[in-house]
């Protein structure tokens, strides 16, 4: 169970590096012919029976107004590997392109969008839970190693923000902040404001860590050998403590992800024209999108499998 | 007993005061303001600053948070630059929404979430226990902004439900119960997608904790009397274990709030959560500062009663809380 989670942890971070060769297209590219366009299911059995080489039927427009497409199932179009620098594309896209998630309602390919915005969502909830496990990992060592007056602020100031809502936490420094910014500032800004609401979480599980194994002997001998406060902290006690850092690493990439997906659901996360799970979830906001093309909810699918697969790896930690 | 309440008490005000600044002076340095959100570009800059002048923007940020201190201590919050109306008024009135949603969704989550965490945390194996521990790790990883996506997914293709609002146009013209039929027509979506993951979030720490429980001696004598496991679990064993249960609640508040705002967005359900959103991107000061007030007082009266929970469940918390006490007398 452990080790399919970590593998499926490693896959979907595998499937975002690698999102240039296995996107079928640009995500940003649009094809005006096939705006809400349905999923594009290849198919292995012809209309005759026979057994073929997958291929997909190609789309055709039913009702412009209704923005209905049906497969066109007099036609077959072949797929191709390795074709054109990507892992599977149509030999042929005169009749237009696979969109094997259908598309958005500009036309873009969702499954180049969804495998491209893995990367910046995973980038910016990477960076997040770098810059939290930095900040408590810090406080929460300083907190149980000086113990007294520095882990009651320490640690008050921790309470303190986990008793908060962190959405409205996040929201408000977002909100304090220009609200149309260059998407790199975005990216920062973001990983800046989770950095900031996550690590009491981390803070708390080193302090307590830390302040019990400062009393063991290694720790003594280490002081009596003449280790000075610094080299003491940073050499034998934090290194203690990777235990419960990467347990709360593991828990916190995914509510940053999250945390990502519902600023740009709301509109204070990446634009449209930036592709991450939350900005393609923001046309979802329409619930008539909803209904019409459920496709759209694709990044939420995605966002499940990585939150589930994090939750089963801690699960069977502890 | 009295002095414990005093200090809570003044703990919460302290709360209450510290948030509340945060998010006016937090609002008032973010770069444009009321006035420029309102009108955009292309409107002279004189007038701008008129309508600046008329609600007295133009003054500096502390003077102008200091007059609004004095004004809240004697609980009059200012008027809304956007609505024009009384902020005490308006989130009142949206609190209520967020509150009957918030803890509709609690009590739901206790009652599914409680059981079947005794039920796990009691029993090794059986069907039952797989079940529901597969649940809630699904459960557990469907955050609430996905659960209510796909709850209003499947309330628009099968209609069963209303997809999102808190009430139909005109239900209270057919009177008292044709309305309240109304709301409790509408609650059930927006609940369970806040209630669903907190419920296996409950499940999981009331199944460790009876577990733990049910391995003390006290535990084990009962059962050597002969005293069957079940009325063991349910009677004797669940209450000292609800504990961690209790404590959980404060933390869940903010998650409570957390997942009422997403829930609200995506159900457009007229909170404190998506009146909060309106007022930070219009920039309405006083409208964002009372609406973060009323979230923590939401808070620190949840935080209490969390507190007296434990205190109810565990007689070992009250006897701790009485020896500081004694401690600090002395």
């Amino acid at each position: 169970m452990r080790i399919a989670a970590a593998v499926a942890l490693a896959l979907i971070v595998l499937v975002a590096l690698a999102a240039p060769a296995l996107a079928p297209h640009d995500p940003g590219e649009t094809y005006r012919a096939f705006l809400s366009a349905p999923p594009m299911r290849p198919h292995v059995v012809a209309s005759t029976g026979a057994w073929r080489w997958p291929f997909v039927h190609p789309l055709k427009l039913v009702s412009r107004l209704e923005q209905r497409y049906e497969e066109d199932t007099s036609r077959e179009v072949p797929l191709a590997f390795f074709s054109g620098g990507k892992l599977l594309r149509l030999s042929d896209e005169r009749d237009g392109p696979w969109l094997p998630l259908g598309a958005d309602r500009e036309g873009r390919d969702a499954l180049a969008r969804l495998l491209f915005g893995a990367r910046v969502s995973l980038g910016v909830a990477g960076l997040s839970t770098l810059a939290a496990l930095l900040i408590g990992a810090l406080a929460g060592g300083l907190a149980g190693f000086y113990g007294g007056l520095a882990d009651e602020a320490i640690m008050r100031i921790a309470e303190f923000v986990l008793v908060l809502p962190a959405i409205y936490v996040v929201l408000a420094l977002r909100a304090a902040m220009p609200l149309v910014l260059p998407s790199w500032a975005v990216f920062s800004l973001m990983a800046g404001i989770f950095g900031l609401v996550g690590w009491p979480w981390v803070a708390r599980s080193v302090r307590s860590v830390v302040a019990t194994e400062r009393t063991r002997d290694y720790a003594s001998a280490a002081v009596s050998l003449g280790a000075g406060p610094a080299r003491v902290l940073f050499v034998h006690l934090l290194p203690a403590s990777r235990g419960v850092i990467a347990t709360q690493a593991i828990l916190l990439l995914p509510s940053f992800i999250l945390a990502e997906a519902t600023l740009s659901y709301v509109g204070l996360g990446f634009p449209d024209t930036v592709p991450s799970w939350g900005s393609m979830l923001h046309e979802a906001s329409n619930v008539n999108a909803i209904a019409d093309s459920p496709w759209t909810l694709a990044p939420a699918a995605a966002i499940f499998l990585v939150t589930l697969a994090a939750n089963m790896l801690v699960e069977e930690t502890t | 007993m009295a002095r414990y309440f005093v200090r809570r008490l003044f703990a919460a005000v302290v709360l209450v005061a510290v948030v509340s600044s945060a998010a006016l002076l937090l609002t008032s340095v973010a770069p444009g303001d009321f006035a420029s959100e309102l009108f955009g570009s292309g409107v002279s800059a004189a007038s701008i600053a008129a309508e600046r002048a008329r609600y007295g923007l133009d003054r500096p940020v502390a003077s102008q948070y200091f007059d609004w201190i004095g004004r809240a201590a004697r609980l009059d919050f200012g008027v809304s630059l956007v609505y024009h109306r009384p902020v005490a008024e308006l989130v009142r009135q949206r609190a209520a929404n967020t509150a009957l949603l918030a803890l509709a969704a609690l009590l739901l989550a206790t009652f599914l979430g409680l059981p079947a965490g005794i039920i796990t945390g009691s029993r090794r194996r059986g069907l039952a226990v797989s079940a529901i521990r597969g649940a809630s790790i699904v459960l557990l990883s469907l955050p609430s902004l996905i659960t209510s996506l796909v709850l209003v997914l499947l309330a628009a293709r099968t209609g069963w439900l209303p997809t999102g609002g808190m009430q139909s146009a005109g239900a209270w013209d057919g009177g008292m119960l044709a309305g309240l039929a109304d709301l409790a027509w509408h609650l059930p979506l927006p609940v369970l997608a806040i209630a669903l993951p907190l419920a296996a979030m409950i499940e999981r720490v009331q199944s460790q904790s009876l577990g733990s429980v049910l391995k003390m001696p006290f535990a084990l004598a009962t059962l050597a009397r002969g005293v069957p496991r079940s009325r063991l679990v349910w009677r004797d064993a669940w209450r000292p274990s609800v504990g961690p249960v209790a404590a959980l609640y404060g933390f869940i508040l903010g998650s409570l709030l957390s997942g009422s705002f997403v829930v609200e967005v995506v159900t457009s359900w007229p909170g404190l959560g998506r009146l909060m959103y309106d007022a930070l991107r219009a920039r309405d000061l006083f409208l964002v500062a009372g609406c973060a007030a009323a979230g923590s007082i939401f808070l620190a009266v949840g935080s209490l009663i969390s507190d007296l929970i434990q205190a109810w469940a565990d007689p070992r918390v009250r006897q701790r809380a009485d020896e500081r006490r004694a401690g600090a007398a002395a």
